[in-house]
């Protein structure tokens, strides 16, 4: 699927597809999400490219040629359920159209998805020199002074991936589907 | 493999290397049976997937998770009370080059000073012992995993059920969240401290080495069916592959306490160890603890 991804694209997606992205991904974590919406509510800039994008949960290890040019070492999501209390809104505010991570997230987060039209896709976690073989290229960086985890990082990717459809923009979760089924002793 | 005595600055920069770059082969020979049986199809893609990256992370000499965690040291035998500063300049060398991801901040703050050093950092378990060598073993916990942990102060008549029962219910409970197929450590007894430090220490001790407790080897065995029963799966998308392992240690409690502990090891649960004698340094990845 090539980012910026339509709402239609997205709609059309079925719980348990497997996909790759090229394009612009950017990344986010807590403080990222915490940022944006700060910056909103004052009344001050935010980068544009947020709007409508493919949000990967993840603080990469990044490291910097010598010409200051940044390149991707390694890039595993990270736990998406700690942007549950972020998620919602900043999907509202945002359009977010993807949301790349591990573990899942909430049904309020779901809800938000299913409004705006939005899914989430699984990585791998920990997959992280494999995925990052796909964000070929850093394109930018936004609040280094967050930390290298926290920073919004930008990325040209390219089959990016493998990426499972584990909520989508119905609101339907995978995650409930394995949960709900558990065997317990 | 032995080397000439060197630096114990230079051999706790090369456990770090080891520790992030390779996955310990017992580990990896885990996953690889558990994905010879694995009969969901997202699930086989999973294992698939992290077994590649593990090749990559290897082949590349780079860690295999963006996550190089906070590196846990424990520090046994003998050793000169500058061994402290010896690791936290090797932490720092290693972030820098290696590179490992500065993950230490204020807890308050929130602000990284970048060096993965800090107040109370290194994290150093000292065991002093009699023996003539230094052992140094690194355990780098990352968050997924770590964020998982579970204390519970259990009655002693809940007995050994109410034991499975909440080591059972903290995995499932985890969900996808700390990366399964995962490395369960469980500390039963001592006092709640001293519980949750044995829940990390288990997960040293390899995962094919046999529990020479006969009660506890049983335990585990029962959790490690029972977990794989679930349906959990690799990330939590479901599948019979939901643990590599269960490690349990044990000591002595009060007699109206049943501490149990649960601490979980993602799948990249990383381990490396030096010992120092006057001959050399010999690196291992299965921990003798």
């Amino acid at each position: 699927m090539q980012s910026p991804l339509s709402e239609e694209t997205v709609r059309s997606l079925k719980l348990g597809d497997t996909c790759y992205i090229s394009g612009l991904v950017i990344t986010g974590r807590d403080e990222m999400h915490i940022r944006a919406m700060e910056n909103v509510s004052e009344g001050k800039e935010v980068p544009k490219d947020i709007e409508g994008s493919v949000l990967f949960h993840c603080g990469p290890i990044m490291a910097q040629r010598e010409d200051g040019s940044w390149y991707v070492v390694a890039a595993g999501p990270t736990t998406s359920a700690r942007m549950n209390k972020l998620e919602p809104d900043f999907i509202r505010k945002f359009k977010i159209r993807a949301i790349i991570g591990k573990g899942g997230m909430s049904e309020e987060t779901a809800k938000a998805m299913k409004e705006v039209g939005c899914v989430y896709l699984a990585a791998t976690g920990g997959a992280a020199v494999s995925l990052a073989e796909g964000l070929r290229k850093c394109v930018g960086v936004e609040w280094l002074d967050l930390g290298m985890a926290e920073a919004m990082w930008r990325f040209d990717s390219q089959k990016f991936g493998p990426l499972i459809v584990a909520i989508d923009a119905n609101g339907d979760s995978l995650y409930d589907k394995v949960n709900s089924s558990l065997v317990r002793p | 493999m032995i080397k000439l005595p060197e630096p114990v600055e230079d051999v706790v920069y090369n456990l770090l290397r080891l520790a992030n770059t390779k996955l310990p082969e017992d580990i990896g020979w885990a996953m690889e049976a558990a994905s010879g049986w694995e009969q969901n199809d997202i699930a086989y893609t999973q294992l698939g997937a992290i077994m590649d990256n593990v090749k990559k992370a290897e082949h590349i000499g780079v860690p295999m998770c963006q996550d190089t965690g906070i590196p846990v040291f424990y520090v046994r035998g003998r050793f000169d009370s500058s061994i402290g500063r010896d690791i936290a300049k090797a932490l720092e060398r290693a972030t820098k080059d290696i590179p490992l991801r500065p993950n230490t901040v204020d807890p308050i703050t929130r602000e990284n000073c970048g060096s993965n050093l800090g107040p109370g950092m290194p994290i150093i378990h000292y065991i002093p012992t009699d023996d003539d060598f230094t052992q140094i073993t690194v355990l780098p916990k990352g968050a997924g995993s770590e964020n998982m942990t579970r204390l519970a102060m259990l009655n002693p008549a809940d007995g050994v059920e109410g034991i499975k029962k909440f080591i059972i219910d903290s995995v499932l409970d985890a969900g996808g969240r700390p990366c399964p197929p995962t490395v369960i450590g469980v500390g039963i007894g001592g006092t709640s401290d001293v519980c949750v430090a044995m829940a990390k220490e288990a997960l040293l001790v390899p995962i094919d080495e046999e529990n020479p407790d006969p009660v506890l080897r049983k335990l585990e065995e029962d959790i490690f069916v029972a977990l794989n029963s679930s349906g959990l799966g690799p990330m939590g998308l479901g599948g019979s592959t939901t643990s590599l392992g269960v490690r349990i240690r044990k000591c002595a409690c009060h007699t109206a306490s049943l501490p149990v502990a649960v601490n979980i090891g993602c799948w990249a649960t990383r381990r490396a160890s030096a010992k120092i004698t006057e001959n050399g340094v010999e690196y291992s990845q299965g921990v003798k603890f």
